[in-house]
């Protein structure tokens, strides 16, 4: 942080929070311009995690850039890969093995919930309960993580998705450990309710806090739970049906006025909405093959051509662009980022705020700066 | 130096002798505090290590510092980029003495899988020196556990007098690393010739 | 994708407006806008047809290339009239490409792709920014600036997003040199390419 009197007027000081900062959840910068508390100007500066992936996808076989996926979002890895096996399925038709659509949307759902799980705890911390929350929010993040580590051989960096499937099948009794994991989670979520969501402090901070009209939203660009909290109903599981979302029953929640508290409590919502999901894709979960045998992964060279595959991720619309000109690497490799995208609105959402919500709205968009920068 | 047959006897009567330079080490290693400073992927298993599992508290870590002058441990967790690695030497810079750095992940020593990027740093050893490396992509919370206690032990073995003393208490070595500004192509300079002193290639001298 | 190129046609005859064909199996095939009328397409795609919401931004680079084409022509040979194939090789000249993908909130329906060209790769690098209309291009546009250099006429801020304010290049960029600053490690694959080598160069 630092302090300088603002050459434009003698009544501001312009402020850099970041990027080394405990609540920009990374290496986010924020040039704030600040009268007294109230926020007056706010420019955001991008760039200090910017690892091009794009670059090194084009340079590398179509594989190759699988792994570098995981990376994108680091909290959230197996929607990664699913986004990016997608849009090179639909690149290259491949269809996807039965199997494989059913493990792909359970540790899909999986990594929603600790995503989920994460934002709370961040969140609180943003607001100031640093450790608290984020301790209990990470005790069952764990547990999901260590059901990757014995699907997938690691905790985050889980590499799992193929092209028409996934990589290994089911180890025995993963399927009855994530069951039960997954009846006991609505536990666990009432438990961090009562802890929170009544809490007068808490709903101080969030309510009325930044609102965001759904005209503005979807102009802005926002995606996710963010454009859900202000009361769009689009999720791209629904609109799109990738995958076999068609087959599950669940309810898109919506916000009414897209303040802090619509996008804190939205997320508790979906959280509880994707242990349904869980609960019925674990039951009908058929045998069958992981991947389907006609997909080559090495050496792997789509007809020339292009394709746009999206998916809902836990923090918007992920997308994948991608141009193949017939040979074994991407002639084009670019990601659709929603942490990137949904910090359009952030200076008009934070103008005209105090200093302190600054961080509390940007906790409430939940980026992960392995997404904005890439 | 006191003999250890002597020191253990006098310790089963209670007395326990120790020269002030391990009583020193002994307080610096027990209470590292951690610069809190997350660059990518690496810090969300920094911040798992301090959360309730692997309770990173058990080795007298877990006082995280948001600002660098109460912080005497930076763990770099993560990729550098070449726009974020003058800030990271600037912070490193102002740090007070003593002060260690372990360089978490393969990105943070090598650039790791993110070596072909042209925005990338590899490794952050070549601006500022690195006492600690923890190889994985991300390392789990024991490697950096492991790690931590790898820094404990050179710690405990640093001398404060004579030749071989610690980088910290030779006053002749008290300047600010020189941080890089950004150029039209690259970082000016590329690297410090410095501190960058990479070992020959082991290969190479087959 | 044919129902928006005719109504784009029906309500903006003037504008230029080209089907690209995609042969891949997604068949997501894309319009090519002409640079100037991108702006009223743009609008007319958001407020006549509900596009209302601008997913994706990508710059794409297409370096100057040579394309071999099969040309058949008829001849006189020895008084006969013969088929006879030539192959031509055509010079394409370089240009860079802004890509925007569009979906419909209200309507749930898309994408649509927009495909704005440039004129060249150096000097004639501008297109009209459609940020005016989509707020959400407003990142996207400033990133295929920094990276690919295109120039977005109208984007109220546009400057380098990822990489800093002196940097030179546009890293994305097919003809783009990054700095040499790897360790040189020999590995055993080194041994065998130089013997590959030299067992060439005897051959």
């Amino acid at each position: 942080m630092s302090f300088l009197p603002s050459l434009e007027s003698p009544q501001t000081i312009d402020v850099s929070l970041g990027p080394q900062h405990p609540s920009t959840h990374g290496v986010f910068r924020m040039n704030v311009t600040l009268d007294g508390e109230t926020v007056t100007r706010l420019q955001p500066v991008f760039g200090y995690l910017h690892r091009n992936h794009e670059k090194i996808a084009e340079g590398n076989s179509w594989l190759a850039a699988m792994p570098y996926t995981d990376r994108l979002d680091y909290i959230c890895p197996l929607t990664n890969n699913w986004a990016y096996a997608l849009a090179v399925e639909k690149l290259a038709g491949i269809e996807v093995a039965e199997r494989a659509e059913f493990i792909r949307v359970i540790t899909a759902e999986l990594t929603r919930l600790q995503n989920h799980v994460a934002f709370l705890g961040f969140v609180l911390g943003d607001m100031g309960a640093w450790g608290t929350a984020l301790m209990y929010a990470f005790r069952e993040r764990e547990k999901i993580l260590d059901l990757f580590e014995s699907l997938t051989g690691a905790r985050m960096m889980c590499n799992y998705m193929r092209f028409g499937g996934c990589r290994c099948d089911l180890p025995p009794g993963w399927l009855d450990t994530t069951r039960k994991l997954v009846d006991g989670f609505p536990k666990f979520l009432d438990e961090m309710e009562a802890l929170l969501t009544g809490n007068e402090i808490l709903l101080a901070r969030l309510q009325g806090v930044a609102p965001m009209t759904a005209d503005r939203a979807i102009n802005g660009g926002m995606s996710g739970p963010v454009l859900r909290a202000a009361g769009v109903d689009y999720d791209i599981r629904k609109v799109d049906n990738y995958g076999i979302y068609n087959r599950f029953k669940f309810r898109v929640p919506r916000g009414t006025v897209g303040d802090c508290y619509d996008r804190f409590m939205i997320r508790v919502l979906e959280a509880r909405e994707s242990v349904g999901i869980l609960k019925q894709a674990i039951a009908v979960i058929p045998e069958g093959p992981v991947v389907n045998p006609k997909a080559k992964q090495r050496g792997f060279r789509p007809p020339a051509g292009e394709a746009y595959g999206r998916i809902e991720g836990p923090k918007g619309e992920l997308g994948f662009y991608l141009i193949a000109d017939g040979s074994d690497k991407p002639y084009r490799f670019r990601i659709r980022p929603p942490s990137l995208i949904n910090l359009t609105l952030l200076e008009e959402l934070c103008v005209g705020t105090k200093i302190a919500d600054v961080m509390v709205i940007l906790g409430s968009i939940d980026i992960v700066l392995g997404e904005v920068d890439r | 130096m006191l003999d250890e047959d002597l020191r253990s006897d006098l310790q089963k009567r209670g007395i326990f002798v120790a020269s002030f330079e391990d009583l020193y080490n002994w307080g610096r290693k027990s209470s590292l505090w951690p610069l809190q400073f997350g660059l990518a992927c690496c810090a969300i298993e920094m911040i798992a290590t301090a959360a309730a599992r692997f309770d990173m508290a058990r080795f007298g870590a877990e006082v995280f510092r948001p600002s660098p002058r109460q912080a005497d441990l930076m763990i770099i967790a993560g990729t550098v980029t070449k726009k974020m690695a003058p800030l990271v030497v600037r912070l490193y810079n102002q740090m007070a003495e003593p002060k260690y750095v372990i360089a978490m992940g393969a990105c943070a020593i090598s650039g790791g899988p993110f070596k072909e990027g042209y925005n990338v740093l590899k490794g952050i050893d070549r601006y500022i020196p690195v006492d600690v490396a923890i190889p994985g992509c991300p390392p789990r919370p024991e490697a950096l556990l492991e790690g931590l206690i790898k820094l404990q032990k050179k710690i405990e073995g640093q001398r404060l007098f004579g030749p071989n003393r610690a980088r910290h208490a030779d006053t002749r070595d008290a300047a600010d690393y020189p941080v890089p500004s950004y150029g039209a192509h690259d970082l000016e300079p590329p690297m410090n010739p410095a501190v960058f002193k990479p070992e020959p290639s082991r290969r190479e001298a087959e | 994708m044919n129902d928006v190129l005719e109504a784009i046609r029906t309500a903006l005859p003037q504008a230029i407006v080209e089907l690209v064909n995609n042969p891949g199996p997604s068949a997501q095939h894309s319009l090519l806008v002409g640079r100037k009328d991108a702006r009223a397409v743009a609008e007319f795609l958001r407020d006549s047809l509900g596009f209302d919401f601008c997913s994706n931004v990508s710059g794409v680079d297409w370096p100057p290339r040579k394309v071999k084409e099969t040309v058949l022509n008829t001849e006189m040979v020895d008084g006969v009239e013969k088929e006879i194939k030539t192959t031509v090789e055509r010079d394409v000249p370089g240009y860079l490409e802004a890509v925007y993908h569009l979906y419909s909130i209200r309507n749930k329906t898309g994408p649509v792709t927009l495909r704005v060209r440039t004129g060249d790769r150096d000097a004639d690098v501008s297109v009209h920014s459609l940020t005016p209309v989509w707020k959400s291009a407003d990142f996207q546009e400033r990133e295929a600036f920094d990276l690919f250099g295109i120039r977005f006429d109208g984007h109220p801020d546009l400057r380098r997003i990822l990489m800093w304010e002196e940097f030179a290049d546009h890293p994305m960029r097919k003809d783009y040199m990054a700095p040499d600053d790897f360790e040189y490690e020999p590995t055993p694959h080194d041994k065998i390419l130089a013997k590959v080598k030299a067992r060439t160069e005897a051959a």
